[in-house]
This record gives structure tokens, C-alpha cells and sequence, in this order.
């Protein structure tokens, strides 16, 4: 059953990238696909920290800023390739978080939330402000990631569009499988005992410092990834990446989705992605939508879209 | 010596109403464990309808006193149409619910009110009050007032009054509560009326000061919110002495330090006070329920 | 290259259908968001002129229509937004970026797609070095220092103090003053800065009166810091030279700042700002009241000189098109290009290979606030 669970999750993932397409009215929607495949990866790791082991994060786009100015930055200060500079944000939230974790994972709910939301803040601050290296509010150039270009060296020739709209649609894929594996393994049924109830994991001998800083770091790393990927698509990026607003968008979009599962909080992603896109018809009342649309969803739908959805198509059963 | 003095008026002055905004962060906590991110709304809508009633032709007391009463009614229409269906869902579904109405809130008023900034007359004028060197608005003593009696009146209410117990035991244990005769509903319902007066009264008194626009609501529950949890979320002391103190960080290093990394020290200050103590300043030990 | 290739073909669909009924452009704008202070009059301004517009026959015999998003001031969504206009709406050409981090995203999907992009927003780095397709009606703030120097250097001051927002107005504004600072002798003695969202900044006024030998400040930034920053000076008692930035330039900001506090205050302005005392043979006289009346009629808030920015570039646009006699995005490019002394409110506007701004410095006034309101500065 849990690996049929597995597996269903990647294929449904799978044929939704590839299949996709077929029905784009204009390239304008690979533009989207690939935003919402951005979302999900960063979403993913909320996943692993919320879904799993129940910490909650006000400040995750620190990391997506820290990753996304890892491309802006190392490429022109250490002559470091942008697809590498990726690697090195990813590295610098991991530590980053290992070392930001440690004191501020012992805070429990909300005092967590705070921590997190403070840690987020200075980042954002630091990058905006730091002007000599970030040049500021109003943002610098990311480099070309040249991977486009290779591949239409080899014959693979794709539009900008379509090229960001498979490559981060395969990173997410990578990255909802690692997670899945990680669902299933010692690690993750023990972040799920934690998630039940902290003293009883402890009274069984997990280590519950430990488990709760790698949770952390992994989604840190997510983070990171999906900071990056934002900044080598668009080609630029500004402080806005790590603002309060996106940390807040990130934990939104899982939970409406469902932060119990990567499909539904992927679900999520794909929902508050695309919801902007749809509400632009509202015109001005598109706020209002917005947030009657999160009202709504959390007081009928409390386990997320995807989790409800599902029982009701289910009946029953459950 | 007059340098510190004018840091310390202006640290008091914005610390006043964070103070302001951190004590109605306190009360719906405490009546039902949700941190009401829709706060800093309820101080926009206090400066905007004060603005709106007043260019309308409204008395300034008319107008401000028109702009509680409608904010606390909006609270409560928030606690009975968004918080009470969603009761027993967890946290964080309910902290996307109070985001939910904050942009729903914004939304509105964009629409109700436009994006321009706006402001009203002082309510004791202009002219600043010169203290040894230093001067204050004759606003700023209004606020600092304003903070300093909602938290007597608060302290009062809650230790004196039937009322403010039952407000206390159901943020103990609401099931107990119940037990014992309380109508938790009610508590619930006072308990956001009061939140979004108060959070209305911040931005009455404040507004002369700060200027209001639609979109202010976030920076004073982000700091609203950090001042309650440096203090101990919960606690009405705590959500004072916090609140000040945030402002007073502010202030100071924006004097001696660097004005560019004073929110950065208040936040810093912050993380600092949860490592030694993970319940603020002030906060209940609590102890985890097995 | 395939998005050109898929363009082209639908650009050439579009020519063999003959009376094509309308011409779109697209907008994205700041509306909401940090910088909704700025968006809403540009967003207010471009949806009035179309109207206009249209009720008077449109342009070419074709009609104009408007499709415009709002951004909220990210840089993110103004690039999904831009792409949308492009692929999806199939406009010919974009108006936008209220923000200078908004306007570079929107800017390299239009230079990909080869349309043309009149920007909303102020720094240099937008217009220099000059991209094809990339346009730009407000002054740069580097020509906002230069304009406030010159007028601190002719009134014999020498040191300066600044202090300035940390949004990307204020920031972009501060770096450009410090870099131009010294061709006009000035020393910068205090540089403070102040978060937009900031409710008292005596604490760094203080400081800058603190400072030795300070003759003149200036302050970077729009919205309602300005407006603080100008009641806490008077608060404090300051009476050095006041400097606001071109950022302020509406009434709203004598009205919050509060006319006692802002007596005195000057600015770099546009001739909107003074329209109705304005010289009778000043060029701009004409239609810098034409607009302000029509504006304040329409939306009942005062008009300001970020609307103004929208409603020249709408006039830039149709007179390409119309001179361009087609909706084709080379054509209208390169009829804005060839664009020579077209008068508008910001100022009088030439455009060369070499010039996509095609602003000088005689387009800023120097405007002092007195008895509440705004007057020229000889």
C-alpha cells in the first residue's frame, strides 16, 4: 500500500509534466508551469518540516533568497558557474540552518514561528541593504544557466519557455521522490512520531534535537533550490525572494493544498501559483477573492484541498 | 544627555504602539490560542475610518469613536464567520485563516478607501513640547496614554472581574471552563471586540503620528507581534513591556548604531531572549501535555 | 527563438486579416503593493486616456485597448505578467514597471520578444546602455541629485546631509547622489536611512543635527516617509534647507506633511506640479493642466507627477503608432525612436539611437513649497 502510495504520487507527477503541455493554449503557459514547479519544490521541503515533523517556519525564503543570490553572486565575485553556484546556496542554507536550527528548534509553536519569522527578516534586511555586493532593493542580474544552450548544441532545441518548463518540472519530480523516500524511511517514521506527540517520541528514545535540525536543514536545502531556480529563470532577482510575504506564501501554499502529503502541498502550489493568474478578472477585487478563497478553503477543507478532495471522491471509506 | 532624551521620546513614542498593538495580539490568544496575524488590519481600519468619518464631516471624538465601534464589530463578525467554524482545526490552518482575512480586510479597503495616504489633525495640535533639549508631539503623549491605560484597564479586567476570570480560564483549559458554567462562545466573541477596539485605538491615536494607508496593517503586526512574543505571548505585561522595548531598541540604534540595521537589533534582541528564555520575558511555563 | 518564430506567424496572420479592430497594449503596474502609491494614479491615468481616446475615434480608425495587470511592485509576477501580455494578450506593446526591480524583469522578456516597453520607473540602469526596445519617460535620479545640487551649489552651501528610504527608490536615489556628489564640490557629511514603513525618524535627524557644520539636507524616498521625515524636522526645529526628492511631487505631501512643517521644502518637479502658474507661453502649460483637470475630475485625488510618467508615455506610444501609421512592434519602436520634441507633462521629449530617455535637465523645475502651496524657483 505505502509503496503503491509512492509510486502513484511520482507517475500522477510525471504525467502531469509531460502531458501538460499538449493542452497550452499559448507558451505564455510554460511560463506558469514552471513558477508552480518552482512553488512546489520549495513547498515540498515545508512538507518535510510541517507535514512530517510539525515545526512550523515564518522565515523558509531566507533560504530562497541565500539560494538565489548564490547565482546572482558567486558567478560574477568567484567566477563560479551558475549551475555549481546552486549547489554552494543549497550548501550555505544547509549549514546555515544547521547552525540557526540548533538554538532556535528547542522554541516550541508559535515562539518558533517568531524566531523563524526574525531569521527571515535579517536575511531579507541584509540583502536588501548590503548594496555594495546585492546592489540593493532594486535587484541585480542572474547569469545564463547555459544549460539551454547545450542542449540545443546536442539537437534538443527548446524555447526559453518550454526549456524552464521541463527543467524544473524534473527537479521537482527529483525532489517530491527523495522526499517520498525519506517518507518511508527510519528517519521519517520517526520525524512522524515526533509530529504526534514530542515527549512520547522522546520516552522512546528518539533523538528529538537531532531529528527536528535535520528536518529543518533538508527543508532549508529545498528552500535554497527553489530560490535559485527562480533566480536562474527569471534571470533576476531582487530582495523580494526572501521577504516575509514569500515565507508566508510558501507555508500557505502547503497547507491549503494539504501539507500532509507532497501531492497535496504540490496541489497547493499549483493552486495559489495559478490563482493570481485566474483572479486577474476580479480586477481590484482580486485581494478579496484571494482571501475568502484561503478563509473558505480552511474552515470547509481543514486537511487541505488534495486530502479532502479525495475523501469526498472516496466516500466513505476512510 | 538631550540626544538620548529626543532617542528615547521617539523609541517610546513607536514603542507605545506596537505596545498598543501587542496587547490585542494578547487578548484573542488568550481566549483561544490563535495568533491573529489580521491585527495590524484592525489599526489601519482605525486611522481610515477616523479618516474617512472626519473628511465626511464627522467631529474628530465622533469619528474616532465611530471607527472602534465599527472595528470591534468587524471583529466579531470575524470571529463568528471565519474562527468559530474553524474551531479544533489545527494552528496553522488558523493562522492561514487570520492571513486570509488580512488580505480580505486590505482588499476592502483599497477599494473602500483607495491607496492614497492619509492622516488627520493632532489631537492636541502640533506644536512639540520641549523637555530638557528634547521635544515630543503632544500626540505621542496621547499614545503613550492610550497604551498605558488599555493595559491598566486590561490588568483590572482580567484580575478583578468575573468577566476578564472567565476570559482567563478559558484560555486554560476551555473545556473545564465549560464545565463550570462559562460561555466560551461569549468569551470568544468579547475577546475579539476588545482585540479590534484596541487594535482600532492604536491606529486613532497613532495615525497623526505615522499616516495611515491601506497597506500599513503589516508592519504593525509584524512588530506587534515580535513585541508580544519578546514578552510572553499571553501576557498583558509582557505585550507592554515588549512592545516598548522594541521601540526603544529602534530608536537607540538607530541613534548610536546604524539606522539602517535597527530592525535588524530589535530582531536580534529577540532571538537572543528566546535562547535563554523560550516563553519571552514574561510567558507561562507550560509544560508539554503527554 | 521559436517564441519569435511563433510570433512573427501570428504577427503576419494578424496583417492578412486587413481591418484588424484593435490595437492592444499591454500594462503592468505596481497597483497594489509597497509601491501602490505610485501604481494607482499610473493605472487611473492610462485607463482615462484610453477612454479618451476611444471615444474620440481612436487612433489609425482602429480602437486601443487596454489590458493591464498589477504586479504589486515584484519583480516575479511582472515577469509571469509580462510574458502573459506577450504570448497570451498578444500586445503590440507594454507600458510599465512602476518599480525600477519590476521594470528590468518586464524589460528582458520584452527585449526577447522584440516589442516595445515604455518604463514607469527610475533608474539609469534601465535606459543606459540603451536596449533596442526599452523606453523611458520619468528623469532618471541621478538627474534628481544633479538638479538639487546645483541649486544647493548655487545658493553657496557646501555640506550635506542625507537621509534616505531603504526602498528601491530611496536606495537607488542615495547611491546616485553619493556617485554625483562631488562634481558639484559638495561633501556628504550624514548619511542616514529610514525603512519605508518607519513611524519616527527623529532619532536620525538627531544625529544629523548633531552633525558639525551640516547646510543642507535631502531626503530620498516616496510614500509616507518623506511626509514623517518633514514633520519630525519641524518637530526637532531644524531650519537647515530642505531638499525632497522628485518621489513626493503630488499635494498629497504638503497636505500630510502639514504646510507649516513644509514651508520651504524644495524639490525637483515637473511643470504639472505648477501647471496653472506656469508662464502662458511655457510649452508644457497646455497639456500639463489638460491632464491635471481631466485627472482630478475623473478620480477626485490630486494628480501627481507618477501619473503624469503614465499618461506620457500613453502619449509617447499613440504618436508612434499614429506616425507609424501601424501596430507593428518594429514599426512602433522604431517611430518612438524617431520621436523629436513631443511635448508632455514631464517635459518635452526627444528620442535617438543613443537617447531613450530623451530628457534633460531643463525638464526638472526647481519648486519651493510656500503657504501651502507649490511655487517656481527662479
Amino acid at each position: 500500500m505505502k509503496i503503491s502510495a509512492k509510486s502513484a504520487t511520482l507517475l500522477v507527477l510525471v504525467v502531469l509534466v509531460a502531458l501538460s503541455p499538449l493542452l497550452f493554449p499559448s507558451n505564455f503557459y510554460y511560463r506558469v508551469g514552471a513558477l508552480i514547479f518552482v512553488n512546489a519544490i520549495a513547498v515540498t521541503g515545508i512538507v518535510i518540516l510541517t507535514g512530517y515533523a510539525g515545526q512550523v517556519s515564518l522565515g523558509h525564503a531566507g533560504f530562497a533568497g541565500i539560494g538565489a543570490y548564490a547565482c546572482a553572486l558567486a558567478p560574477v565575485h568567484w567566477g563560479i558557474h551558475p549551475g555549481l553556484a546552486l549547489f554552494l546556496g543549497a550548501g550555505i542554507s544547509g549549514v546555515l540552518a544547521y547552525l540557526v536550527g540548533r538554538p532556535i528548534l528547542r522554541l516550541h509553536g508559535y515562539y518558533l514561528g517568531v524566531a523563524t519569522l526574525g531569521f527571515g527578516i535579517l536575511v531579507a534586511m541584509i540583502l536588501t541593504n548590503e548594496r555594495g555586493l546585492t546592489r540593493g532593493p532594486d535587484g541585480i542580474d542572474v547569469p545564463d544557466l547555459g544549460l539551454r544552450a547545450l542542449l540545443g548544441e546536442l539537437g534538443l532545441s527548446l524555447s526559453n519557455g518550454q526549456f524552464w518548463y521541463f527543467f524544473t518540472g524534473l527537479c521537482m519530480i527529483l525532489g517530491a521522490w527523495i522526499a517520498l523516500n525519506l517518507h518511508d524511511s527510519p528517519t521519517g517514521r520517526a520525524l512522524r512520531a515526533l509530529h504526534g506527540s514530542e515527549v512520547a517520541a522522546r520516552t522512546v528514545g528518539i533523538d528529538v534535537a537531532q531529528l527536528k535540525l535535520r528536518a529543518f536543514v533538508i527543508s532549508a536545502v529545498y528552500a535554497s533550490i527553489s530560490g535559485s531556480l527562480l533566480a536562474l529563470q527569471n534571470r533576476f532577482v531582487t530582495p523580494d525572494v526572501a521577504g516575509f510575504m514569500h515565507s508566508i506564501e510558501m507555508v500557505t501554499m502547503a497547507v491549503l493544498g494539504g501539507v500532509g502529503s507532497v501531492l497535496g502541498a504540490i496541489f497547493g502550489a499549483a493552486i495559489l501559483t495559478l490563482l493570481p493568474q485566474v483572479l486577474t478578472v476580479f480586477a481590484e477585487y482580486e485581494h478579496m477573492v484571494l482571501g475568502l478563497v484561503m478563509i473558505l478553503v480552511m474552515i470547509f477543507l481543514r486537511e487541505g484541498l488534495l486530502p479532502s478532495i479525495l475523501k469526498k471522491l472516496r466516500g466513505k471509506d476512510e | 544627555m538631550s540626544e538620548l532624551l529626543q532617542f528615547l521620546f521617539s523609541g517610546v513614542t513607536v514603542g507605545a504602539v506596537y505596545a498598543l498593538v501587542a496587547l490585542g495580539f494578547t487578548i484573542i490568544y488568550n481566549a483561544s490560542d490563535v495568533v491573529n496575524f489580521a491585527q495590524g488590519e484592525f489599526v489601519m481600519l482605525g486611522g481610515m475610518i477616523t479618516f474617512a468619518a472626519h473628511a465626511a464631516g464627522l467631529p474628530l471624538p465622533l469619528a474616532a469613536i465611530s471607527a472602534i465601534v465599527l472595528t470591534a464589530a468587524l471583529g466579531v463578525a470575524m470571529n463568528k464567520l471565519a474562527i468559530e467554524p474553524a474551531r479544533g482545526a489545527p494552528v496553522v490552518s488558523l493562522i492561514i485563516i487570520t492571513i486570509g482575512a488580512s488580505i480580505f480586510i486590505q482588499g476592502a479597503a483599497q477599494i473602500a478607501f483607495g491607496k492614497q495616504i492619509h492622516s488627520y489633525p493632532a489631537f492636541s495640535g502640533d506644536t512639540p513640547i520641549r523637555v530638557a533639549g528634547a521635544t515630543i508631539l503632544p500626540q505621542s503623549l496621547w499614545v503613550i496614554g492610550g497604551a498605558v491605560a488599555v493595559f491598566i484597564a486590561l490588568w483590572l479586567f482580567f484580575t478583578r472581574t468575573l468577566l476578564g476570570r472567565a476570559v482567563l480560564a478559558t484560555s486554560n483549559n476551555r473545556l473545564a471552563a465549560q464545565l463550570v458554567g462559562i460561555n466560551t462562545n461569549f468569551v470568544m466573541t468579547l475577546s475579539f471586540a476588545l482585540s479590534a477596539g484596541i487594535g482600532a485605538l492604536a491606529g486613532v491615536l497613532a495615525t497623526p503620528i505615522t499616516l495611515t494607508a491601506y497597506n500599513v496593517g503589516i508592519a504593525f503586526a509584524l512588530k506587534g507581534f515580535a513585541g508580544a512574543m519578546l514578552g510572553g505571548m499571553g501576557n498583558p505585561k509582557g505585550a507592554l513591556v515588549g512592545g516598548f522595548a522594541i521601540g526603544l531598541i529602534e530608536a537607540l540604534t538607530a541613534g548610536y548604531l546604524s539606522s539602517t540595521y535597527k530592525d535588524a537589533a530589535a530582531f536580534v534582541v529577540i532571538l537572543a531572549v528566546l535562547f535563554f528564555m523560550p516563553q519571552g520575558l514574561f510567558g507561562r511555563k507550560s509544560t508539554d501535555r503527554v | 527563438m521559436k517564441t519569435t518564430t511563433a510570433l512573427a506567424t501570428l504577427m503576419m496572420l494578424g496583417l492578412t486579416t486587413p481591418a484588424l479592430a484593435e490595437i492592444r497594449i499591454g500594462a503592468s503596474i505596481s497597483a497594489t503593493g509597497p509601491a501602490a502609491f505610485l501604481g494607482d494614479p499610473q493605472v487611473k491615468t492610462l485607463e482615462m486616456l484610453v477612454e479618451e481616446l476611444n471615444a474620440n475615434g481612436g487612433i489609425n480608425g482602429e480602437t486601443l485597448r487596454l489590458i493591464h495587470y498589477d504586479d504589486g511592485g515584484d519583480p516575479n509576477k511582472a515577469r509571469t505578467f509580462a510574458t502573459r501580455l506577450i504570448e497570451d494578450d498578444e500586445v503590440v506593446a507594454i507600458i510599465g514597471g512602476t518599480t525600477t526591480g519590476a521594470t528590468m524583469s518586464i524589460l528582458s522578456v520584452a527585449e526577447d520578444a522584440e516589442i516595445p516597453f515604455i518604463s514607469l520607473a527610475g533608474a539609469i540602469e534601465i535606459i543606459d546602455p540603451v536596449r533596442p526596445f526599452t523606453f523611458k519617460t520619468p528623469h532618471t535620479d541621478r538627474m534628481a541629485c544633479q538638479k538639487i545640487f546645483e541649486d544647493i551649489q548655487a545658493r553657496g552651501f557646501s555640506n550635506v546631509a542625507m537621509i534616505s528610504g531603504t526602498d528601491g527608490f530611496g536606495a537607488s536615489m542615495q547611491a546616485q547622489c553619493k556617485e554625483v556628489i562631488g562634481d558639484y564640490g559638495l561633501t556628504l557629511v550624514a548619511d542616514e536611512s529610514y525603512n519605508p514603513t518607519d513611524a519616527d525618524m527623529t532619532a536620525q535627524l538627531t544625529k544629523i543635527r548633531n552633525t558639525a557644520d551640516v547646510e543642507a539636507l535631502v531626503n530620498p524616498g516616496f510614500g509616507q516617509g518623506p511626509a514623517i521625515v518633514t514633520r519630525n524636522y519641524a518637530q526637532l526645529g531644524l531650519d537647515i534647507p530642505f531638499y525632497q526628492s522628485h518621489g513626493v511631487a503630488s499635494n498629497g505631501f504638503i497636505e500630510l506633511a502639514g504646510a507649516d512643517a513644509a514651508e520651504g521644502v524644495r524639490l525637483p518637479g515637473t511643470a504639472l506640479l505648477v501647471a496653472d502658474i506656469l508662464p502662458d507661453d511655457d510649452p508644457q502649460k497646455e497639456i500639463a493642466l489638460a491632464y491635471k483637470t481631466a485627472f482630478e475630475d475623473k478620480t477626485g485625488t490630486p494628480v501627481s507627477t507618477f501619473g503624469g510618467y503614465a499618461h506620457d508615455a500613453f502619449l509617447i506610444l499613440t504618436d508612434a503608432i499614429g506616425r507609424a501609421g501601424s501596430a507593428e512592434p518594429q514599426a512602433i519602436r522604431d517611430a518612438i525612436e524617431a520621436t523629436e520634441g513631443l511635448v508632455g507633462t514631464t517635459g518635452t521629449y526627444t528620442f535617438s539611437p543613443e537617447d531613450h530617455l530623451g530628457l534633460d535637465l531643463s525638464a526638472f523645475r526647481m519648486l519651493e513649497i510656500r503657504n501651502g502651496t507649490w511655487t517656481l524657483v527662479e
